[in-house]
């Protein structure tokens, strides 16, 4: 490419490379070299010769256990690459469903340079769009337009701490997807205080920020104890609870929340004091809660990398087993971490309210709840690692418009790169394969 | 079919972990392989395989150059492999298992089962394997589900089978049973390369032995040659193999089990009203034969098990009902008998598997928060101590080969002030050097005073390491004998006789045998 900036749209994610090895997680390290080529990912699943176990509580779903844990640690460069890919593969589309280039191709034997040209010209200029869209558009007639990098941070706030919240409980071994409905949840607890309270101004916004991190945890808590308690499967409870969490809302936005006069359930506007400040004045739509998301990220990784509780959570997540011989109780790490995890996709929910949405519909978490999943794969399920995925997700946010607008582009295929990149992250053998390279490999043949 | 490694050299980084390695199999011939913990062998063996590829060196089949990209190349060329840590799928029956990766299919890729049946009960019969196509693989024991990645490997037609120290994980029944197919497997023309810590087996089967130290081939012996000589050869220096442990003075029973009853979820007992003391400065070893309570019954002190009745004192308090954390900070160090499973976390640093139980405590952490300085220090100092071959204690402790995983589960569980030590399999997978130098740490931890108790599997540890022994059969104590007691008394033991039936039985077959004498 002679022109470098369609590439440079995915140079937010390259950090993510560093970060992650900051966070000391050694090298990558998905199933253990399996028996033969042929069988790689299903015998890498089935190494332990265990018998069953009498001890208490056995994991009976050790198999997509690791299959998922092989998919959250495969290494940077294949998170990398998945984007690389995702952004050829969408060029193609681009190219090939493009208008001149359709043209071109009808005396494409006569002239078949001029199809090339055309496509060439369509890619690069949608993803160059894009990327003006994301970072800085000299262009552009407002300001907002200009600087579209700060669009980027906005959208790229709840999906920090909503990305935070699956990787936190990722690492301890559970895969939540109920992000959605914890932030619903949040949001709804945020909004009651935010619109229904009268409080002093800075006051008013802590307490908004405290209720929305309880509302996300009551709901990760649920699925935590009930984890804890009765063993079941953490997938399909936060699942149930999403849909749950969808109809209180609705429930309440047709009750006690409404906005009085209002026919839609709506509820009314957070009072000012509830909502946060902006951080660039009134041009930029950039708030205080993407700083709030920074000090998460911090708090997260040294929660993780540095203190007790995280080498505990860290600990029950790699290896129940040995976590429970070592003497740590892994029902109490299952029902802490889904509380933690619940209070930062709550807070995601805050950032919704507080910052861009102000008020409360049904809609409020948007799809923040399952693209954060794709962001913690992502981001490989580090802290740092997530910050930078979810700023790559929000600049494709910020600058899918720009190149609906710009390049005559449906947004559409913003859609598709990024389910092309859940594809390819959720399938590192295929990203392997592609590339050649090695399967990452601990031990475990005949150590 | 003739095997030839040529100059194989493989490093990870910086450590080389085969340097320039050149080994012959011959058709029809048990190769043994020895070498100290993390000499290298596993490596080699996962090149043959096609896992790892060579950094240099060639591999020959038949004087042909042979390139391998992955196992299922290195399969078509006729290499099997049995790895240590099974490669099974759990859940799957075992024809699914061996049908796995190599599914005949008949019309529309339905899979045709029937035929893998056929084939298992055909290797079955002529090796006598006595194994069920349709048992699910989880359900079946160790020793059973080795003989189905045997099969898995005869179906493939493998003339080199590779068996990575395939008895660590038997009793001694199963191993004799695996060494008689092994014969069998010989004399029907296929090559073995067998890797074993175990210098006995060895010398019973091997017709070659190559040694291997710190990634370097030393040599090569016949398997007539003495065993002292054979670990000398591995390790670099002579070992004795004989412990001369002083004797125990025991002195006040501190640790106490008073009709300990351990049942399972569905009721049964898996420990049977079992009751026995240990006094401070005296080893305890627990023989019997695998699955006769004695994992259940060191679990039960610890506090993993739900269903337990009796009593289990340690310095006169009750531990029944406490956690494993309680359990742990009242002074118990807790060897568990699968490291693999219970003991390390396999993506941690063995600095952090160092302070896996300890990590809540002074000087490893400060409040809440790690105290990282001190838990490199500390992980510097362990791996010196206990020697545990690394490159540096921030590897991964999946990296490590097996013999020093186990060093490290012993150097953290040695490594603080202890009431109780208790281990299962303490040694398991661990070379004779290593041996030599746990046992000592071991018994220097009885004669410091602490009550030690030691589960076993291998009569020849706890002979060497035991006071006394007690044998449990059926979850039942069948009696606690001195230490110096006969292999034949604890066999009989071993088998479901109590101590004095045991004693009665010797008495009359010696006198009947003297009786014929005279
Ligand atoms: N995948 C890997 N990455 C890094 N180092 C490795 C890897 N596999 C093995 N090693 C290192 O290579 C050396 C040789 O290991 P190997 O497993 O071959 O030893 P071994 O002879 O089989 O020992 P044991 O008898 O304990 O099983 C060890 O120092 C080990 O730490
Ligand atoms: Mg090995």
């Amino acid at each position: 490419m002679r022109d470098p900036r369609g590439v440079e749209a995915n140079e937010s994610d390259q950090p993510a490379v560093s970060a992650g090895s900051l966070t000391g997680d050694g090298p990558a390290d998905g199933g253990a070299p399996a028996g033969s080529a042929g069988e790689a990912e299903l015998t890498g699943v089935g190494t332990s010769g265990r018998l069953p176990s009498t001890a208490t509580g056995g994991d009976g779903d050790h198999t997509g256990k690791r299959i998922v844990r092989e998919i959250m640690s495969g290494s940077a460069l294949v998170s990398v690459l998945a984007v690389v890919v995702a952004l050829v593969i969408g060029g193609l589309l681009i190219a090939v469903t493009d208008k001149r280039v359709a043209a071109a191709s009808g005396y494409f034997f006569a002239e078949p340079g001029n199809t090339f040209a055309a496509a060439w010209t369509a890619v690069s200029e949608a993803y160059g769009a894009l990327l003006r869209g994301a970072t800085y558009d000299p262009g552009a007639r407002t300001w907002l337009g200009q600087l579209g990098i700060f669009e980027t941070l906005t959208f790229a706030t709840p999906l920090i701490l909503a990305g935070l919240a699956v990787t936190i409980a990722f690492r301890a071994g559970l895969f939540n997807i109920g992000a959605q409905g914890q932030i619903i949840l949040g949001a709804t607890f945020a909004g009651a205080v935010g619109f229904g309270l009268d409080l002093p101004p800075v006051i008013h916004l802590l307490a908004v920020i405290v209720a929305g991190a309880i509302g996300g945890a009551i709901w990760g808590g649920i699925a935590g104890v009930l984890k804890a308690r009765t063993g079941a499967h953490e997938v399909i409870v936060t699942i149930m609870l999403n849909y749950i969490a969808l109809s209180l809302v609705l429930y309440l936005l047709k009750n006690q929340l409404k906005a009085p006069g209002s026919t839609n359930p709506v509820s009314p506007a957070m009072k000012d004091s509830a909502v946060f400040p902006l951080l660039l004045g009134d041009n930029f739509r950039l708030h205080a809660g993407f700083l709030l998301a920074v000090v998460a990220v911090v708090a997260i990784a040294w929660l993780l990398n540095r203190s007790t509780l995280g080498f505990e959570l860290r600990a029950i997540g790699a290896n129940p087993s040995a976590a429970r011989t070592a003497g740590m109780i892994v029902s109490r790490g299952y029902i802490v971490v889904m509380l933690i995890s619940g209070a930062l996709a709550g807070l995601a929910g805050v950032a919704q309210i507080s910052g861009t949405e102000k008020s409360l519909d049904s809609e409020v978490a948007g799809s923040i709840g399952f693209d954060a999943i794709t962001v913690a794969l992502l981001g490989r399920s580090t802290p740092w690692g997530t910050f930078f995925a979810a700023l790559l997700f929000g600049a494709f946010k910020a600058g899918g418009t720009s190149m609906a607008v710009n390049a005559d582009v449906s947004i559409d295929i913003v859609l598709v790169v990024q389910s092309l990149i859940v594809l390819f992250i959720a399938a590192p053998p295929l990203i392997r394969a592609m590339f050649r390279l090695k399967t990452p490999s601990t031990r475990g043949a005949g150590a | 079919m003739k095997l030839e490694l040529k100059g194989i050299t493989k490093s990870f980084g910086s450590l080389v972990a085969n340097d320039h390695i050149d080994l012959v199999v011959q058709p029809g011939e048990i190769h043994g392989l020895l070498g100290e913990n993390g000499a290298g062998k596993s490596t080699l063996m996962n090149v043959l395989y096609g896992l790892y590829e060579p950094s240099s060196g060639e591999i020959l089949i038949d004087d042909k150059a042979v390139k391998f990209s992955g196992p299922a190349d290195a399969m078509a060329a006729g290499i099997g492999m049995v790895h240590q840590h099974f490669m099974l799928v759990p859940v799957f029956t075992v024809a699914e298992n061996v049908a796995l990766g190599k599914e005949a299919t008949g019309f529309a890729g339905v899979l045709d089962l029937e035929q893998t049946r056929k084939k298992i009960r055909d290797i079955s019969a002529k090796y006598g394997f006595d194994v069920d196509p349709d048992a699910v693989v989880e359900d079946l024991p160790v020793g059973v589900q080795q003989r189905v990645e045997i099969i898995k490997a005869l179906v493939r037609d493998a003339r080199i089978l590779i068996l990575d120290e395939p008895t660590a994980v038997l009793t001694p029944q199963e191993t004799d049973e695996l060494i008689s197919i092994m014969r069998q497997l010989k004399d029907s023309g296929t090559s073995l390369v067998f890797i074993t810590h175990k210098l006995r087996e060895i010398k019973a089967i091997a017709d070659t032995i190559t040694v291997i130290r710190r990634g370097k081939m030393v040599g090569t012996a016949l398997p007539s040659a003495a065993t002292t000589e054979l670990a000398a050869l591995m390790v670099g220096r002579s070992v004795s193999l004989a412990l001369n442990k002083a004797d125990a003075t025991p002195g006040e029973e501190t640790f106490r089990v008073r009709n300990l009853t351990v049942m399972d979820d569905a009721g049964h007992r898996l420990v049977d009203d079992v009751s026995f003391g240990v006094g401070t400065g005296e080893i305890l070893a627990i023989a019997g034969v695998q699955g006769n309570g004695q994992t259940e019954l060191t679990e039960a002190v610890l506090g993993l098990h739900k269903h337990v009745k009796g009593s289990v004192t340690l310095d006169g308090r009750e531990l029944v009902g406490r956690n494993v954390r309680q359990v742990l900070d009242a002074g118990v160090g807790f060897v568990p008998e699968d490291r693999q499973i219970d003991g390390l976390v396999e993506h941690f640093s063995i600095a952090e598997n160092l302070i896996l139980d300890l990590y809540g405590k002074a000087p490893f952490s400060r409040g809440s928060t790690l105290n990282r300085a001190a838990i490199a220090r500390h992980a510097e100092a362990k791996v010196v101590e206990f020697d545990v071959r690394t490159p540096s204690a921030s590897v991964p402790v999946g990296t490590l080969s097996g013999g020093n995983q186990q060093k490290v589960v012993l150097a953290r569980e040695l490594s603080r002030p202890l009431k109780l030590f208790i281990a299962s399999q303490p040694t398991r997978g661990v070379d004779v050097g290593s041996i030599e130098f746990l046992h000592k740490r071991i018994i220097a931890e009885r004669d410091k005073g602490t009550p030690v108790v030691i589960v076993s599997t291998e009569l020849d540890e706890v002979l060497e390491l035991a006071d006394r022994i007690a044998v449990l059969y059926a979850g039942a104590l069948m009696g606690i004998v001195p230490g110096k007691s006969s292999r034949s008394l604890l066999g009989l033991m071993m088998a479901g006789l109590t101590a004095t039936e045991a004693q009665a039985q010797l008495d009359a077959s010696a006198t009947t045998a003297e009786g014929e004498l005279s």
